[in-house]
Order: structure tokens, then sequence, then C-alpha cells
């Protein structure tokens, strides 16, 4: 195994094994999907450190962070791996910190504003039904970085779709008030769904390499989650008629900018600052 | 809120063959979201293998007033401590 959990907290970055020497159209691809994975998982994580000392009650304060670390931990190793894919130098630090706005590859589902506790909820639902199927087909990688790491992520992912799934039902299926906020949180957030499983060259070419699973045939297996914990919650799926899109290549909407100003505020006052 | 949300006591397992201990309480809804709350309240750490909550209103306790007579009694009866028997390093938890 090239990856080492305890250590990645430990030093001061994560060391990851070099990559096989994978022909130069796929190396570039999976560097991009690298950064794809590793930009959905730190502005994800990000959203959810927001929530730290703002949770509606102690236990949630604790698990919502929790889950934010699982998310950070994640984009490191990806990070780091796609500096290692590159060759240029770049650590993960500079991926996280040293990007404008435009050169970030994440969905624009992950970006969306915290909002009320059933948005935050939702929004990690939509996720991590996503990412469990995803890891666990990349944990099949022939890459062993990314198998590695897939392995790792598929019980987060697990667990991320469990605690969410168990408060989008409670919630969906709760008093007037909850049953109204999740409504309105399913309304805004459905049109962003569908990007997660845009498919490109990149995924196609990755695909077909064994090196990562191409994200368009993940929608059923999501979508059987997604239905089923709609089921209980007496929730609707509605028709999305203007789908968002763009976030993959680096069109986001005005949110991310603030999101980023304060991600990396301290790492640009501080060029190379340690503590 | 914690109407909603009554407390319950969790027990945490270290590891396979030891017994369940008392770690602390949390407030949850049902008992799927104490046991969730729970995992990220109370082994963050990697401080167990196994979990049980219980609703702290399920649990019945010895009234303190009563502390003399339920508790004197065996204080003075130190033959049933087994402090006078040296337990060999192979044996594990005892």
């Amino acid at each position: 195994m090239s990856y080492a959990p305890e250590a990645a907290l430990e030093g001061p970055s994560v060391s990851v094994a070099p990559p096989p020497d994978h022909a130069p159209a796929l190396r570039a691809a999976l560097t991009d999907w690298c950064v794809r994975m590793g930009d959905d998982a730190l502005v994800l994580g990000h959203r959810l450190s927001e929530w730290c000392g703002h949770a509606p009650m102690l236990e949630e304060d604790l698990a919502l962070p929790n889950m934010g670390l699982d998310l950070i931990g994640q984009a490191r190793v990806l990070y780091a791996y796609a500096g290692a894919l590159e060759g240029e130098g770049r650590d993960e630090d500079a991926f996280a910190y040293l990007r404008e706005e435009r050169e970030f590859r994440n969905v624009r589902l992950v970006a969306r504003p915290n909002g009320d506790f059933a948005h935050t909820m939702l929004r990690q639902l939509v996720f991590s039904a996503y990412a469990e199927p995803m890891w666990k087909a990349a944990a099949n990688s022939a890459d062993p970085t990314v198998a590695g790491l897939g392995a790792k992520a598929v019980k987060e992912m697990a667990y991320h779709v469990r605690h969410s799934a168990e408060w989008v039902i409670r919630l969906g299926d709760g008093t007037e008030e909850s049953a109204a906020r999740m409504a309105a949180a399913v309304e805004a957030l459905a049109p962003y769904a569908g990007e997660l499983f845009e498919a490109d060259a990149t995924g196609a070419l990755l695909a077909e390499a064994g090196l990562a699973p191409d994200a368009s045939e993940l929608e059923p297996t999501w979508r059987a989650t997604i239905d089923a914990v709609f089921e209980e919650a007496r929730l609707t799926w509605p028709e999305v008629r203007f789908p968002a899109t763009g976030g993959r290549s680096g069109l986001h909407g005005e949110e991310l900018g603030h999101l980023l100003a304060e991600l990396q505020y301290v790492a640009r006052a501080h060029p190379g600052a340690t503590w | 809120m914690t109407g909603e949300t009554p407390r319950w006591e969790v027990f945490i397992r270290p590891r396979a063959g030891l017994a369940h201990k008392h770690a602390g309480s949390l407030h949850a809804a049902d008992a799927e979201l104490a046991l969730s709350a729970a995992r990220d309240v109370y082994t963050r750490r990697g401080e167990g293998v196994s979990i049980w909550v219980v609703p702290s209103a399920e649990i019945a306790a010895s009234d303190p007033r009563t502390k003399d007579e339920t508790f004197e009694p065996t204080a003075s009866k130190i033959y049933r401590h087994p402090t006078f028997y040296e337990i060999p390093d192979d044996v594990g938890h005892m």
C-alpha cells in the first residue's frame, strides 16, 4: 500500500509512491482526474468545516467536521499524486492554495453554500451516493495509488451516505417545518446533481485503461441510493429542466471565489509559512 | 431541543475480548442517530470496535441515600479480594 493515512496527518506533506510508467496521454488524463477528484473533496470538506462551532447540536458539531476531515484527507493524497504525475514540482499546497478559481475543476454542487441543515445534509447525500460507488470502482484501478486511496475512501463515503441519509429521512418525513425545508433543498440542489455524471474524453480514456471509473456509468447506482432514501423520506426528485454545469471546465458560480478567498488567505498572506 | 432528542448513555468496547465500558452520554432523536453520534463523538481516535447506546431513562440506578447499607458491608470482607494471588503475565485481561 502506497498510502498511510496516519503518516499523512503527522508530516508536513503527504508522500505518495512514484507513479508507474503510464503513457504520456494517460498520465496527463490521470493528473486531470486527480485534480478533479481532489477539488471536489477539498471544496466539500471546506464547506463542512464551516459548520465547526455552528452546528445545531454538539453531536453534529463533531460529525460534520469529522466528515470534512475525511474529504480533506482524500484531497491531500489526490493533490500530492497529481503533483507526482505532473512532475513539475507542485506539492499538495500548491494545488490547494495557489490556484485561481478558474483553475479549480470541482463540480458546482460541492461549492453550494451550506444553507440550512437540510441543504447541507442533502448536498452530502447527493455527493456521497456518487462518491461511494466511484471509489469502490477506483479501488480496482490498475494504478496502485488510486487503488489504495479508493479502498480507504469507499469506507469513509459509505459512512457519509449513511449519516446524511438518516438526516434526510428524518427531516423529510419529520415535522411540517422540516419537510418544507427538505423539499426546498431538493428543489435548490437537484439541478447540480447531473454534473457528477458528465462523460468526457478524460473519463473515457482512463476507464478504457482501467485506471479510473467512468463517471457516466455511476448514475444508476447513485439513482438507486437516492430513490431508496427519498421513498423513506417521502420526497420526490424533481424533473430538472436546466441542469447546472461548467465546474469541470473551471466555470463556477460566484460562491467558489468567496470560499477560496477564505481557504487560501493565510497561505497567500504568509507564503511558505509553517506551524 | 432535548425534548425531541433525549439523552443516551454510550458504551464502547475498546478491543475484541474486552467488555463494553461506559464512555459518556449524548443527545439524539433515536437509536440509529445515537449510534451515529456516538461514533463521531466517542470513537474519533480509534477508541472502539463496538458501540452500545442505551436510553438514559431506561437505566435503573441505585439510590445514593442507601449507599451505607448497599456498599459498606463489603468493606470489612477483605478475603473477597483476590489480591493474595499472583496473576501470571500470560493471562490476558483479568
